[in-house]
C-alpha cells in the first residue's frame, strides 16, 4: 500500500467511527456538541500518532506474549502527558473536555492501531496511519457532534442559529440521540460507499 | 528485518520493567513541570471568579488569602471583603452533592446586608446543553435576593426560583448550594463576632 493510502485511509475508506465501527464509548458520550467532538478528536489523534511512532519503533523488542500491558502503558503515560499539559498550558480546553481525557486510555481505536498496524509496520507509515485515522476520528466526531448539536440545542459550535430560545429535540443531546444520529451516519455512508464500490 | 524478541520469562520482565521505569520518568518529568503552571492556572481561575461574584462591591483586601471554613459545613470556603478592614460582603464556594451527574459546585457573592450580589458556576458535570444552562443568565434571577427571607427553592418545591426547562435536578441542585453558602456564611459570621 502506497503512503498516501496509508494516510487517507482513515478518512473515509476504514474510518475507525464510521467503516470499523470501533471507539464507539467516547464517541457517544462525547459528542454533544460539535466543539466537544472535535476536541476529543484533536487530542486522540495527537496520543493516537505518538503510541503509534514509539510502539512501531519498539516493535522487535517487545515480546508478543506481553505486548498488550506494553501498549497499554505507552499509551497511558502519552494520554497523561496531554493531560497535565493540556491543564497547565490551555486549562479553558481541558475544562470544557474534562473526563474525557483520560478516557482517551481505554478508546479502542489506538490499542486497535497500535496491534494491527504500528506493532507490524514501519515507523513512517505509522505515523501517517496514526494521523489519518485520528483526523477520520475526529472528523467522524465533529460532524456527529454539529448534528446533534444542532437538532438538540440550535447552535453550531455555541453560535445560535435560530434565535434566541429556540423549540428544539431535546433527546439528540442526550445519549439516545447519540445512537440515532451516528446510526442514521452509518447508513448514509454504508449506502454512499456501496454505490462508490 | 531483525528477529523479535523471543517471549521467554526473562525478556518479557525485563522488557515490561524498562518500559514502565522510562514511562514513569517521563511522567515525573511531565508532573513536575506542569504543576506550577496547573496550580497557577487554578488559583486565577479562582480568584477571576472571586472577582466576577463580588462585582460592583469595592473591597481592598486579598479575599482568596483571607478565606476561611466554618465547622459543620465541609467543602465550603469563605472568601471575606474588606475595605478598610471592615466586612463589605464575602464570596462563598458552595456545593450540592444533588447534581445531575455529581457534585455542583458554585460560587455565591454576599453583600454586607445578606443579599446576593452575583452567583458563578465552578465546576459540574451536568448533561451539555440542558443543565449546563446553569451558567447562563437563567442563574440572575438569585441576583438581589436575600435567601434568610426570600424562598430559594424551586417552584416545584414551593419557592420561587423558575427552574430551567428540562433541567429541574441541576436547578433544584443550584439552589440547595445557594442555600448552604448563606448557611454557612451566616454561621461563620455569628461564629468569628463571637470570639
Amino acid at each position: 500500500m502506497s503512503l498516501l493510502s496509508e494516510f487517507t485511509k482513515g478518512f473515509l475508506k476504514e474510518n475507525p467511527i464510521l467503516v470499523l465501527l470501533i471507539g464507539m464509548c467516547p464517541t457517544l458520550a462525547v459528542s454533544s456538541s460539535a466543539f466537544n467532538g472535535l476536541g476529543m478528536g484533536l487530542a486522540a489523534t495527537f496520543v493516537l500518532v505518538c503510541s503509534n511512532v514509539v510502539i512501531s519503533l519498539l516493535k522487535n523488542l517487545i515480546p508478543d506474549k506481553v505486548r498488550i500491558p506494553a501498549f497499554i502503558v505507552i499509551i497511558a503515560s502519552f494520554v497523561t502527558i496531554v493531560d497535565l499539559s493540556m491543564q497547565a498550558f490551555t486549562p479553558e480546553l481541558a475544562e470544557s473536555l474534562g473526563v474525557f481525557i483520560p478516557l482517551i486510555v481505554v478508546n479502542c481505536i489506538i490499542l486497535a492501531r497500535a496491534e494491527a498496524f504500528a506493532s507490524k509496520n514501519g515507523v513512517g507509515g505509522s505515523f501517517l496511519d496514526g494521523l489519518g485515522m485520528g483526523i477520520g476520528f475526529a472528523i467522524a466526531l465533529t460532524i456527529l457532534g454539529g448534528i446533534r448539536e444542532i437538532i438538540g440545542d440550535g447552535k453550531f459550535f455555541g453560535i445560535p442559529l435560530f434565535g434566541e430560545n429556540p423549540t428544539t429535540v431535546l433527546i439528540f443531546i442526550l445519549p439516545p440521540g447519540a445512537f440515532v444520529a451516528l446510526g442514521l451516519m452509518i447508513a448514509f455512508v454504508n449506502k454512499f460507499l456501496k454505490k462508490a464500490a | 528485518m531483525p528477529k523479535k524478541l523471543e517471549s521467554t520469562f526473562g525478556n518479557m520482565v525485563i522488557v515490561l520493567s524498562a518500559i514502565g521505569v522510562v514511562s514513569a520518568f517521563a511522567l515525573g518529568f511531565t508532573y513536575a513541570k506542569t504543576r506550577p503552571e496547573i496550580e497557577a492556572a487554578a488559583k486565577k481561575k479562582q480568584e477571576k471568579i472571586i472577582r466576577e461574584v463580588l462585582d460592583g462591591i469595592s473591597f481592598d483586601n486579598d479575599p482568596l488569602g483571607e478565606k476561611y471554613t466554618v465547622s459543620g459545613f465541609d467543602g465550603i470556603e469563605i472568601y471575606p471583603a474588606k475595605q478598610g478592614g471592615q466586612i463589605v460582603g464575602a464570596a462563598v464556594k458552595s456545593f450540592s452533592p444533588r447534581g445531575y451527574a455529581g457534585n455542583v459546585w458554585i460560587m455565591v457573592g454576599f453583600k454586607s446586608d445578606d443579599t446576593i450580589n452575583r452567583t458563578a458556576v465552578v465546576e459540574h458535570k451536568e448533561t451539555p446543553g440542558l443543565g449546563t444552562k446553569m451558567a447562563t443568565p437563567w442563574r440572575d434571577q438569585y441576583n438581589g435576593k436575600n435567601p434568610g427571607t426570600n424562598n430559594l427553592k424551586v417552584k416545584q418545591d414551593g419557592g420561587e426560583v423558575d427552574a430551567i426547562t428540562a433541567a429541574t435536578i441541576s436547578s433544584r441542585a443550584f439552589s440547595e448550594a445557594v442555600q448552604k453558602a448563606y448557611d454557612a456564611f451566616k454561621k461563620g459570621g455569628d461564629h468569628e463576632s463571637a470570639e
